[in-house]
């Protein structure tokens, strides 16, 4: 049920070109805290970015090679590659006003 | 019954803990054979003291020599960074990669590019290590400065769950591992207390200046389930990476040889037994200034060129050069064997380096060379760069790799006190097999060198003092002379010998009259013997004479008797008409 959502979301992610806000989230498997984590990001997106913004999740137990390059090492991670410069956010995502700092959605 | 029984199978199944060499010169005897095989050991010391550059060489070696394929993941440094670091000691890391031998990773973390917020864990780590393990099929991994993620990350309950099962996960992988660590306050090995986590083998390492001269060391803090030496043992970084320095032995169970090796002087030879040193012993020489400690060095040198064995003079005092002309004048020409290649010098100042650097580099360098006999001159200059027990203990160790190399050594050593020195030079008397002195004898406004063998085990040796004495064909030891003031030595030794030469002329002059007197008198007794023969000859002719008359009057009275005869009868014919008539 889950997974035919998410599937769906990054779907609908992708048909929409460069967007303001890129966002990557690191996973691995689907773990409650991935979940948790992808679940709370899209809340705060529709809130915040509706229309803005591209959210690509990465799966590292299928491409474990992916990890390096964005120097992942906690799993969830998110990135935000757009705009720059690269900000991660490590967690759950639980603690809205954090995320949105992070992402420089709002000022600190 | 059976318990011993069990524990005799046990026994029998793990006989012991397998290990993981490192190829680290000195640290695999240090640990007897490695790291423990597949699991994690910690390296904790403080900022620059080699962990990271024991832990690649440890990974290198892995690769190149016992063809286990490694992961490196460096938390501190960039692999670029790390390539140029090793490069300077001659291993080529990109090559390495490229041939999938070794991976990097370099875990960037960046307090400031992260935001935590709520639950995670540390999975992204695993999932990168699981692959670059799986990459190059590798055996073995280092996690270099793991403590990085302190600083990175916030959440310490987080980060210890996470260290717990990383170490875990890396013995299931069954990767030999080596987690660096920075050493922290006071009596914690490290900041964060790694060693909590890693309970197999911890290795400390420490640099300490003392005297502006610094110094690596090297400590098995912790080896579960295995021997290993426990001292602090002297380590060096050098363009052949690392070397530690154990002491070679820790049992005093060295081969030895009955084997004699000629001092280079015949009378010496001869004070020792009649055949000079064991080979494979260490020799002393000490005595004041000027006495020509360093002769009997280059002497013993150039005897063991002669025989065609090879050799390396250190010299902490003179050059190679000075030495060399020095030497000429007293006949020994070491020029030769330096170029026949069997003669090495190798001079530097003491204060060139720390003692434990000198060791290395002498140990290194016998290595090489492999010679028969070792010349170290003089051991005193080296106390200027150590304490005495520092220099005792450093010698020690030369000694007992000298032994098992059989190498024969001979030290030098100045002694500072006139006074006959009982006081040992640097401690070394008692750990060396032979100990000649070399005192000043001053007497009859002279200073005259007295030689004698304080001691030298296991062979009968001279209890006597001997003159010792340079001249420009060599050195060699005369006996001294015992007057009634004592020794004699120089010029009074001379006087005595003249003086005795004197009355051995008087003497032999006193004989030879004497022989002459007895000549003389024989003579005059042969003379009267033959007189005597004479008269008695001329007696006994006499005698003869009267003999040969009684007979020859015997003779003609007979006849005339029977002619007489005859004649009465008047039967001889021709005597008849006288008859008749």
């Amino acid at each position: 049920m889950e997974n035919i959502r998410t599937r769906k979301v990054e779907k609908m992610v992708k048909e929409k070109e460069a967007k303001a806000y890129e966002l990557r989230l690191y996973v691995a498997g689907k773990t409650a805290k991935s979940i948790l984590a992808l679940t709370n990001l899209k809340k705060y997106c529709e809130e915040h970015l509706k229309g803005q913004y591209r959210i690509e999740v990465i799966d590292l137990l299928v491409q474990p090679q992916l990890a390096e390059g964005d120097q992942i090492f906690a799993i969830p991670t998110l990135v935000r590659k757009v705009p720059e410069p690269i900000r991660k956010i490590i967690g759950d995502l639980s603690n809205e006003e954090k995320v949105l700092v992070g992402l420089n959605i709002r000022p600190a | 019954m059976s318990t011993t029984a069990e524990k005799h199978t046990s026994q029998l199944h793990y006989p012991s803990l397998p290990k993981t060499p490192t190829g680290i010169t000195g640290l695999d005897e240090i640990t007897d054979g490695g790291l423990p095989k597949g699991r994690p050991t910690l390296i904790c010391g403080e900022a620059g003291c080699g962990k990271t550059l024991m832990s690649l060489e440890f990974l290198i070696r892995g690769a190149m020599e016992f063809d286990e394929p490694g992961v490196f993941m460096a938390f501190e440094e960039k692999a670029s960074e790390l390539s140029m670091n090793v490069a300077s000691l001659g291993f080529d890391l990109d090559k390495l990669q490229e041939q999938k031998k070794i991976k990097l990773d370099y875990v960037h973390i960046d307090r400031s590019e992260i935001e935590e917020t709520g639950e995670y864990n540390l999975e992204g780590l695993f999932i990168r290590l699981d692959h670059a393990i799986n990459t190059v099929k590798a055996k073995r991994v280092v996690l270099d400065t793991l403590e990085n993620l302190f600083s990175g990350l916030s959440n310490q309950a987080i980060l210890r769950a996470e260290l717990r099962r990383l170490f875990q996960w890396l013995k299931e992988k069954g990767v030999t591992a080596i987690i660096t660590g920075e050493k922290g306050e006071g009596p914690a090995l490290t900041r964060q207390g790694l060693e909590e986590y890693v309970s197999d083998c911890v290795i400390l390492l420490d640099h300490r200046v003392i005297n502006q001269i610094s110094t690596r060391r090297l400590r098995v803090i912790k080896y579960r389930g295995s021997v290993h030496g426990t001292n602090e043992y002297p380590f060096l970084i050098d363009e052949e990476g690392i070397a530690v320095l154990p002491i070679t032995s820790l049992r005093l169970e060295k081969e030895v040889s009955s084997e004699r090796i000629s001092s280079g002087i015949p009378s010496m030879d001869a004070m020792l037994g009649g055949h000079g040193f064991f080979k494979g012993s260490s020799i002393l020489v000490s005595g004041t200034a000027g006495t020509g400690k360093t002769s009997i060095a280059a002497y013993f040198a150039n005897s063991a060129c002669n025989r065609g064995d090879k050799c390396i003079y250190f010299a902490f005092e003179e050059s190679p050069k000075q030495i060399i002309r020095n030497m000429h004048s007293i006949n020994v020409d070491l020029q030769k064997h330096i170029n026949k290649g069997i003669l090495q010098f190798h001079a530097s100042r003491p204060t060139l380096h720390g003692l434990e650097m000198h060791l290395v580099a002498m140990y290194k360098l016998i290595k090489k060379f492999k010679p028969q006999v070792v010349v170290l001159d003089p051991i005193t200059n080296l106390v200027t760069v150590g304490s005495v027990s520092e220099v005792k203990a450093m010698l020690i160790r030369l000694i007992d790799f000298l032994q098992d190399e059989q190498i024969t050594v001979m030290f030098t050593a100045l002694t500072l006190n006139n006074v006959i020195t009982e006081q040992t030079d640097e401690g070394v008397s008692s750990l060396v097999d032979a100990w000649l002195t070399v005192r000043d004898i001053e007497f009859n406004g002279e200073r005259n060198r007295g030689m004698y063998i304080m001691k030298s085990r296991g062979m009968k040796h001279s209890n006597q003092v001997r003159e010792f004495i340079i001249t420009d064909k060599g050195l060699d030891l005369v006996e001294v002379y015992l007057g009634p003031e004592g020794v004699l030595t120089g010029s009074a030794r001379e006087a005595q010998k003249l003086q005795e030469q004197t009355g051995e002329l008087l003497r032999d002059f006193a004989v030879s009259s004497k022989d002459r007197e007895l000549m003389r008198r024989r003579k005059v007794l042969e003379a009267k013997i033959s007189n005597l023969q004479m008269e008695f000859e001329s007696a006994e002719e006499e005698l003869n004479k009267m003999h040969q008359q009684e007979d020859l009057i015997k003779q003609v009275s007979n006849k005339t008797r029977e002619e007489i005869t005859n004649r009465r009868r008047g039967e001889h014919s021709d005597e008849k008409g006288g008859k008749n008539g």
